[in-house]
């Protein structure tokens, strides 16, 4: 096969930049933009897809290979078994109605790429759709979706949304990163899929994911929910982004004196692994992963031994020091909270899709690995393409009305700007968000701490960051850490219990009272809102 | 972290100038490019994969560099490994590298079998 590539779309050169008009804009090309711009484009819209980085290569699901939630329509049962254990390990927040719907359209949609992706076949066979491979994945969205006509802008990051005096979402306005200059796209639905927000961890391909989409979703007065549930770590080697799990299912953990330390592989293994992480070093040894395993292990996950090899170390033999990574919301669960069953966040024209939005109704309070995020993200994607396509479609549309950036932190600093440095607010959220003691092993004392640190940090944003001469893509990143921390610290404070990953060290208990979801609104002042009912509209008094 | 493009192999092509996701390298007029901003580096080694010359080298260590040099990496062996284990490319026929991801139920499986047993 060869490779295909297209160079920065040439007909977006100028000076100050360009103004571009379609049907659906989407902002971000991982799997759930990907999804969304061939659903709108499959529904008869034009559509552009604005990528910060490039569309194949960026996000966390290009550097996977995500297993989908993949249950077929028989044995008849067989669905309404699997739903029933999500549900329970969604731990009273799932909708199993949801996890119906993204199971269907999963299983409708996936086979729909053969022409676009070489789907393997087992030993007996039968065609393997469930897993794919992140590269070959996401150059398949991007191949199928040029040849529905997407115009696929890469290294055009959004900065900011752009609305109508009414508040309905009209564009969206961002940076040329190559070409130089700005961008403008009018848009009668403008689709949100730019990712979770991973704190710039180190996480394998998250880089990009610093919860841009979270914070322009706020600003145009889109709620989230669920952002408490953003505390999931995984291994990798010591100073290295391989954050792919699947091998330390066969792994034996050691102190530095190379005492064993008794920690089985399984669901648990994280609070254990930063608890000796918080002691000492942590050795590591997968020996005891089979032969065969190893044999095939570089076509399986054809990254998983780059960085070993490069290191000169053999994972099989040599012990080798770990690390947990954090993931902020990525593989958490919070995000924008959909407000219907098209992927709208309650805001005119406005649409969210995979790790952007919530995926409480199919994660709950659980999330991990779990195949259910790449089926929600191929499924709100494609709702969401689909809905926006609509909306540019209703005969009462406006296009080209005028609209005025919403974007606010990081972008129009309040007062004197340039006093306080993109790199500083990065730091002190990290500082917040990242260390085991803060996040693993959550606590109300520690929680208002953290917020009254990023509260001072939001201030400072909000007031200094991001003038002419600062570079306006970090600010804004910045500035969207900042918000999604925030709005993770308020969550986890107002969250008095332990339930699924969001564990307390001063109520480790569940309290049935909190068997709710909590959504917030506000990016300055933030408030809480409680849920009666799960997924119901009514709010606690 | 991304460390060195080797000037020996390197057509200029630019393709890891337009695949980096975060905009680490910058054109040359031709020839290779810059690694312009290396601390900008996110160690996803896409870069490799999409180099068709395999004239890249990421290095482990995703904190802080890895010097290496040219005759090094040559004798190494490792340059263009990852794009022949994906089956990338020319090696899209080779049987030895076909696509074997699907397989990560079973060891999934395995894994949680063994940690049973101990
Ligand atoms: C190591 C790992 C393994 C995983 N394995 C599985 C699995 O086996 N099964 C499963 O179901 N899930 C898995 N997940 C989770 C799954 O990968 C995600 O839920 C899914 O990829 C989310 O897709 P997305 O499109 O929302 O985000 P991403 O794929 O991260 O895409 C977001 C895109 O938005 C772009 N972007 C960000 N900001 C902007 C901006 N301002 N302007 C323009 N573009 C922007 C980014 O560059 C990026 O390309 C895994 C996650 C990780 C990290
Ligand atoms: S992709 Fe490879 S050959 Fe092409 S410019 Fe980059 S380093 Fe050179
Ligand atoms: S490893 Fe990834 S981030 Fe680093 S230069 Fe290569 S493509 Fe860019």
């Amino acid at each position: 096969m060869v490779v295909r590539l297209t160079s920065p779309d040439t007909a977006a050169r100028g000076a100050d930049g360009v103004t571009l008009a379609a049907d659906v804009l989407v902002i971000g090309g991982g799997l759930a933009g990907g999804w969304a711009a061939i659903a709108a484009a499959r529904a008869g819209a034009s559509v552009i897809l604005v990528e910060k980085g490039y569309f194949g290569a960026s996000g966390v699901t290009a550097t996977a290979g995500p297993g989908h939630w993949w249950v077929p329509p028989d044995p008849a049962g067989a669905r309404s078994q699997a739903i029933a254990q999500r549900n329970a390990r969604a731990l009273g927040l799932g909708d199993p109605r949801w996890m119906e719907r993204i199971i269907d359209l999963t299983w409708r949609t996936l086979p729909t790429l053969a022409p676009y992706y070489d789907f393997p076949t087992n030993e007996a066979g039968v065609t393997q759709f469930r897993g794919l491979r992140g590269p070959e994945y996401l150059r398949a969205l991007r191949r199928l979706a040029s040849d529905l006509g997407v115009r696929i802008l890469d290294h055009h990051p959004a900065l900011e949304l752009v609305a109508d005096p009414d508040g309905a979402v009209v564009g969206a306005k961002g940076l040329r990163r190559q070409a130089g200059g700005d961008w403008l796209v009018r848009a009668g639905g403008v689709v949100l899929a730019t990712g979770g927000c991973a704190f710039r961890s180190r996480l394998l391909g998250a880089h990009n994911n610093t919860g841009d989409g979270l914070l322009m979703g706020a600003e145009a007065g889109a709620e989230l929910s669920g952002m408490e549930f953003s505390s999931y770590y995984t291994v990798a080697p010591a100073r290295t982004t391989m954050t792919r799990s699947m091998s330390y299912g066969f792994a034996r953990y050691f102190d530095a004196d190379g005492r064993r330390l008794e920690i089985a592989p399984g669901p648990d293994v994280t609070r254990a692994l930063a608890a000796a992480l918080l002691r000492g070093p942590v050795l590591c040894s997968l020996e005891d992963t089979p032969q065969d395993i190893r044999a095939v292990m570089p076509q399986v996950q054809p990254n998983f031994m780059l960085p070993f090899d490069r290191m000169g170390v053999d994972p099989y033999r040599d012990r080798f020091e770990i690390t947990l990574t954090g993931e902020g919301t990525v593989r958490g669960v919070g995000g924008l909270r959909l407000a219907d069953d098209d992927g709208g966040v309650g805001v005119p024209g406005l649409y969210a899709a995979g790790d952007t939005a919530s995926r409480e109704p199919v994660a709950g309070a659980n999330s991990g690995g779990g195949a259910q995020n790449s089926a929600w993200a191929l499924s709100t994607g494609a709702w969401a393409g689909e809905a926006a396509a609509r909306f540019a479609r209703r005969p009462t549309a406006r296009r080209m009305s005028r609209g005025e950036g919403l974007g606010r932190v990081g972008l129009r600093p309040a007062r004197r700007a340039g006093a306080v440095a993109p790199g500083e607010i990065e730091g002190a959220v990290k500082a917040e968000m990242l260390p085991y003691d803060k996040t693993v092993f959550r606590s109300g004392p520690r929680l208002a701490r953290s917020l009254e640190t990023l509260e001072e940090a939001w201030k400072a944003s909000r007031d200094h960051l991001g003038d002419g001469a600062a570079d306006r893509l970090r600010s804004r990143e910045a500035a969207a850490m900042a918000a999604a921390a925030r709005w993770c610290c308020t969550s986890a404070l107002a969250r008095n219990e332990s339930r699924g990953m969001h564990q307390r060290t001063d109520a480790p208990a569940s309290d049935p009272r909190l068997a709710r979801r909590l959504r917030l609104r506000g990016v300055d002042r933030i408030l809480v809102l409680p849920e009666r009912t799960v997924g119901r509209e009514e709010i606690l008094p | 972290m991304i460390d060195l493009i080797l000037t020996s192999r390197c057509t200029g092509c630019n393709a890891c100038v337009i695949v980096c996701p975060t905009n680490v390298f910058e054109p040359r007029g031709g020839g290779p490019p810059a690694i312009a901003r290396q601390d900008a580096c996110q160690t996803c080694f896409m870069c490799e994969l999409y180099c068709p010359a395999d004239a890249l080298y990421v290095g482990p260590d995703c904190e802080a560099p890895s010097p290496t040099d040219e005759a090094t990496l040559l004798a190494s062996g490792r340059l263009g490994q990852y794009r022949r284990d994906s089956g990338w490319d020319e090696w899209a026929d080779d049987p030895r590298y076909a696509n074997q991801h699907w397989r990560m139920d079973a060891i999934f499986a395995r894994a949680r079998a063994a940690s049973a047993r101990s």
